[in-house]
């Protein structure tokens, strides 16, 4: 199926560099076919749709157009199948980038976009999530509240939403920061 | 008996189905109907708040409709068929919508069900329902959105689908409250009134600054997940007694930062514990100048 929207896609030569679009059915599966298109070497990103396909909470992975044909490969081998590919054309979003992070003496407050993950600096152990409006927050936050960075269970597993992609960059971030928190095979 | 105000909204459990019932704080439980729901965050914490305050200005509790949703969204779309083909039965006269998976279909379904009420019931919209609104394009159809400083700018983007995607020439700091308010309304993004969060709280209507609510100061509520959710259950108990909208939003925003003060809370606080201290969070709040 191609979207109903963007260019003609030109030949292999001319599209060289050129940027598609992936679209799947669900916002977890725009996380696992991130996670599995960079495992395969794709230089991919997560991006927010062009009006004319936005439904609510929905992102695309951008990728490298020319390379459609093993980027599908490399999603079906994992068992994922986008509903669409297109070209990229205007209107596409890229997402906030502003990491923020506050130090609150024991604790550490990490911010990407608009979710926060606060962490307890001697035990690595998260004890807050605050920020954003999807249902899958509160479902994320029972699961990883009380456990520690190396311990919980990520965002990119359990979540469905916008709001849990970006606590997985948060979670990823505040990692980043406590490296001897970060171990899961120290402290599994 | 006067009508009843719904708050609309999910909690974190697939299988829990549809919940419909009045509600109920006793210590740390919420009880909806029969059933009995921890308070930790997300809309049982916006409830709880909601019963704290209305015990606290002697009214009746609010009438909930909970429906279980980890995300996938299915438990929204159940909750908004159930509104869109109860509403005229519930003829409530105020909805605050919280945290529901934003689909613009569902959102539209529920809209026109509302708008086809004989007696139009006072809309207040945060989280993802507040999300959908917005992109709906009937933003200025809503008496409240409660957004924080990030919402607000996805609210003034009118490209934006979700909060993540806020384009980077809007940012979400402070001082660019009032202009990104003004924004949000002149571009269909903005319910009538904001109750906006931030380092200063603001009551915005119309586009125009009303009330700025700067402190008390409490850092680590930024951190306690939870505390936008009490903010709205506060407003929304204000509401259903009859305050008016500024007065109400006013109101709410000082005595969430007076639960700040009152609890002392760490950054590793829940939100729980705060619910003990609004009774006097709010009656400070109502008698301040």
């Amino acid at each position: 199926m191609r979207l109903p929207f963007g260019r003609a896609k030109k030949n292999a030569t001319e599209a060289s560099g050129e940027r598609g679009v992936l679209a799947f059915e669900h916002t977890a599966e725009v996380i696992r076919a991130e996670t599995a298109l960079k495992a395969a070497g794709f230089a991919v990103r997560v991006m927010g749709p062009p009006p004319d396909m936005r439904t609510g909470c929905d992102m695309v992975v951008e990728f490298p157009l020319v390379h459609e044909p093993a980027a599908r490969r490399a999603l079906t081998a994992v068992g994922i199948t986008p509903l669409a590919a297109a070209p990229v054309r205007a209107g596409m979003l890229e997402p906030v980038s502003l990491y923020r992070t506050t130090d609150f003496g024991a604790w550490l407050m990490v911010r990407a976009a608009n979710m926060k993950i606060t962490v307890e600096k001697a035990s690595g152990r998260i004890v807050n999530i605050s920020g954003g409006g999807c249902p899958d927050v509160p479902a994320l936050a029972e699961l990883m509240v009380g456990r520690t960075l190396a311990q919980c269970p990520t965002p990119a597993e359990h979540g469905q939403t916008l709001c849990s992609y970006a606590l997985e960059l948060a979670f990823q971030e505040a990692r980043r920061m406590m490296p001897s928190h970060a171990d899961t095979e120290k402290t599994a | 008996m006067s009508a009843p105000w719904l708050v609309v909204g999910t909690v974190p459990e697939e299988s829990a189905g549809l919940m419909e019932g009045a509600c109920t704080l006793s210590g740390d439980t919420l009880r909806v109907g029969l059933l009995e729901l921890p308070v930790r965050r997300g809309t049982p914490a916006l409830l709880a708040a909601c019963c704290a305050a209305t015990v606290a200005l002697g009214i009746a509790p609010p009438q909930a409709l909970l429906a279980g949703d980890a995300g996938r969204g299915h438990g929204s779309g159940r909750a908004y068929a159930h509104l869109s083909a109860h509403l005229p039965q519930l003829a409530p006269r105020g909805l605050t919508f919280h945290y529901l998976f934003p689909d613009l279909a569902g959102h539209d379904r529920v809209f026109l069900a509302a708008q086809a009420l004989p007696r139009r019931p006072l809309l207040v919209a945060d989280a993802g329902f507040m999300y959908a609104a917005k992109m709906s394009g009937q933003a200025r159809e809503y008496d409240l959105f409660t957004p924080d400083a990030g919402e607000l700018a996805f609210l003034a983007d009118e490209m934006a689908p979700h909060p993540f995607y806020t384009r980077g020439f809007l940012l979400a700091e402070g001082e660019q409250a009032p202009a990104l308010a003004r924004r949000a309304w002149d571009s269909g993004g903005a319910a009538r009134t904001l109750l906006i969060k931030g380092e200063t709280d603001l009551v915005v209507h119309g586009g125009e600054v009303e009330r700025e609510i700067p402190g008390p100061r409490t850092p680590a509520m930024e951190a306690i997940g939870g505390t936008g959710d009490t903010l709205t259950g506060m407003v929304t108990a204000l509401l259903m007694a009859g305050r008016d909208m500024t007065s109400a939003c006013a109101t709410a925003a000082l005595a969430n930062r007076l639960l700040g003060q009152l609890a002392q809370p760490t950054p590793a606080t829940q939100v729980a514990e705060l619910m003990a201290h609004i009774p006097a969070a709010l009656a400070q709040a109502e008698h301040a100048p």
